[in-house]
């Protein structure tokens, strides 16, 4: 009986989110553009985000070098570290550890942003004031998650490389010039492509959850803060399930 | 304004005096909303006039605040019709119904302040969505005013955050009036406030009233704000207009549900 309800649940929440998500694509082709507020999102999702994703990814790229070093000594292949790392940050470990950071920043702040905006009922004095709150505060910032992320895990793959240059150079002596050429010659444009896509789709799976959690935050503060959980824990998995459908369809089309 | 209450159809129904020739600026006909097995309207009846100030006194979750959320369009009626300036709210497009809002002012029960917005921001806010042609001086002289006229000149660049209860209620009011409103809609304006801020509140809503002629419906269970701003008041029982008239009026009536909310005074 519980586990009947417990389908019934999951799938009733599933078409919910599959209708917010068709209400998503409707209002953002609707006229009257929330430019201003798109902007102002960008810079809180992306520019405010920067400091976090470049401390994870100048530490994670860090310890990455460090801990693979004696196992490539072992095999005789030091000289291979900075492509080996190099390869497994722009493929996977970038985008991921990004979008699980990102998840857990923006998705959060979303969720209790809406949600309390909910509960207190800002949305509604929105639309009372001749505004469309789901095209002023849905759409703007899941466009701005969506477009944000890619640049995020850019920058990330970019500032935790230079972390491995520093891991290198620990134990080690290699000059700049060589670590980026060893980097760079053995990364593929098909390395970075399918990476940079499924960023988009990361940024885009963790703005809709965090404003579907947030906008349909039940009354309450407990409610609030059910929703900032919710929006992280759905997203972060819904993070790796992306990453699994990407790495099948990049395998399909022979991208690797 | 008398009052007829048919206690067979159990509905008050809502007549004026056949001399009245003020204008209908609210109509509401026939109104039902239900929200699953929960039936919150039915068959709900009223019109107000320019200039009047209504009372809807009802239990806690007798409809009251569902009944103007469906008058300004937050909540679709299941069935029935609400007339606002002439104009039928249902089933209308979103043009014209942002159209109806910018003459339509919303205090809302918990004030709906933009917590991250600064005061100016949050009465700027109606101005520029309703897309209003005004210079930016003018905007900040309509802003100006309307904090003159609550009294808080002073809180012009605070964050909501910064305010005491009644003076966010205060701002919120401010809000309502940017727009110069020809009817607002008050959502339990007293709830929460001590009682010297609730009077207070309830001195600035009867000033407002006299000095835009605007025309008012309360929600309220506060019975000092029933008898002080009431011009008539409709009691909201089982989702439908019960008993309507004026507080002496109904404060003599002797049946149950309406001896109920007068009992104490």
């Amino acid at each position: 009986m519980n586990e009947s309800l417990a389908i019934t649940r999951f799938l009733n929440e599933a078409g919910e989110t599959s209708h917010f998500i068709a209400r998503f694509f409707r209002q953002w082709f609707k006229p009257r553009f929330e430019l201003s507020e798109f902007t102002r999102q960008c810079f809180v999702i992306g520019y405010k985000s920067l400091p976090l994703v470049g401390l994870t990814a100048f530490i994670m790229g860090l310890v990455l070098t460090m801990q693979l070093r004696p196992s490539m000594i072992d095999y005789g292949v030091e000289s291979q570290l900075p492509a080996i790392v190099g390869i497994a940050i722009v493929r996977e470990i970038g985008p991921v550890i990004t979008a699980l950071i990102f998840a857990g920043k923006i998705g959060s702040s979303i969720g209790a942003e809406l949600g309390s905006m909910k509960v207190t009922e800002q949305i509604d004095a929105m639309e009372v004031s001749g505004t469309n709150p789901f095209k002023y505060l849905v759409v703007t910032r899941v466009l701005a998650a969506t477009l944000m992320l890619p640049v995020l895990v850019l920058l990330g793959d970019a500032i935790s490389l230079y972390g491995s240059y520093l891991g290198v150079n620990i134990r080690g002596n290699t000059s700049f010039v060589f670590f980026w050429k060893q980097v760079l010659d053995n990364l593929s444009f098909s390395d970075v492509l399918p990476a940079f896509i499924k960023s988009f789709f990361f940024g885009f799976a963790v703005g809709i959850i965090g404003c579907y959690k947030g906008y349909n935050s039940s009354k309450g503060t407990e409610g609030v803060g059910r929703s900032a959980n919710s929006a992280v824990v759905i997203s972060s998995v819904l993070v790796f399930i992306l990453d699994l459908i990407a790495v099948q369809v990049t395998d399909l089309l022979n991208l690797y | 304004m008398t009052l007829i209450y048919d206690i067979n159809k159990q509905q008050a129904v809502v007549n004026k005096n056949t001399d009245d020739t003020t204008e209908t600026v609210l109509s509401i006909r026939h109104l039902y909303k239900s929200f699953k097995e929960n039936h919150v309207l039915v068959d709900f009846n009223l019109d107000v006039s320019k200039g009047e100030t209504v009372v809807v006194l009802g239990k806690s979750g007798s409809g009251k605040s569902v009944l103007i959320k469906c008058i300004i369009g937050l909540l679709q009626p299941d069935k029935g019709d609400i007339e606002l300036f002439g104009k039928s709210i249902t089933g209308i497009n979103e043009t014209e119904l942002d159209k109806i809002r910018a003459k339509t002012g919303f205090l809302f029960q918990s004030n709906a302040l933009y917590d991250s917005m600064t005061v100016r921001q949050n009465l700027e806010f109606p101005l520029r969505r309703h897309w209003i042609k005004v210079s930016q001086q003018q905007v900040n002289d309509m802003v100006m005013e309307s904090l003159e006229d609550v009294g808080l000149a002073h809180t012009v660049n605070m964050m909501p955050a910064e305010l005491s209860g009644g003076m966010r209620k205060r701002i919120a009011l401010a809000r309502t009036l940017i727009l110069k409103p020809e009817i607002i809609l008050y959502d339990e304006p007293t709830t929460g406030l001590d009682p010297i801020t609730g009077k207070e509140i309830i001195g600035l809503m009867m000033e407002i009233q006299q000095k835009y002629n605007t025309t008012s419906i309360i929600i309220s269970h506060d019975m000092n704000c029933v008898r002080t701003a009431g011009n008539r008041i409709v009691i909201l029982v089982d989702g439908m207009c019960y008993a309507c008239g004026n507080f002496e009026q109904l404060l003599k009536n002797t049946d149950p549900k309406v001896k109920q909310f007068f009992e104490g005074i």
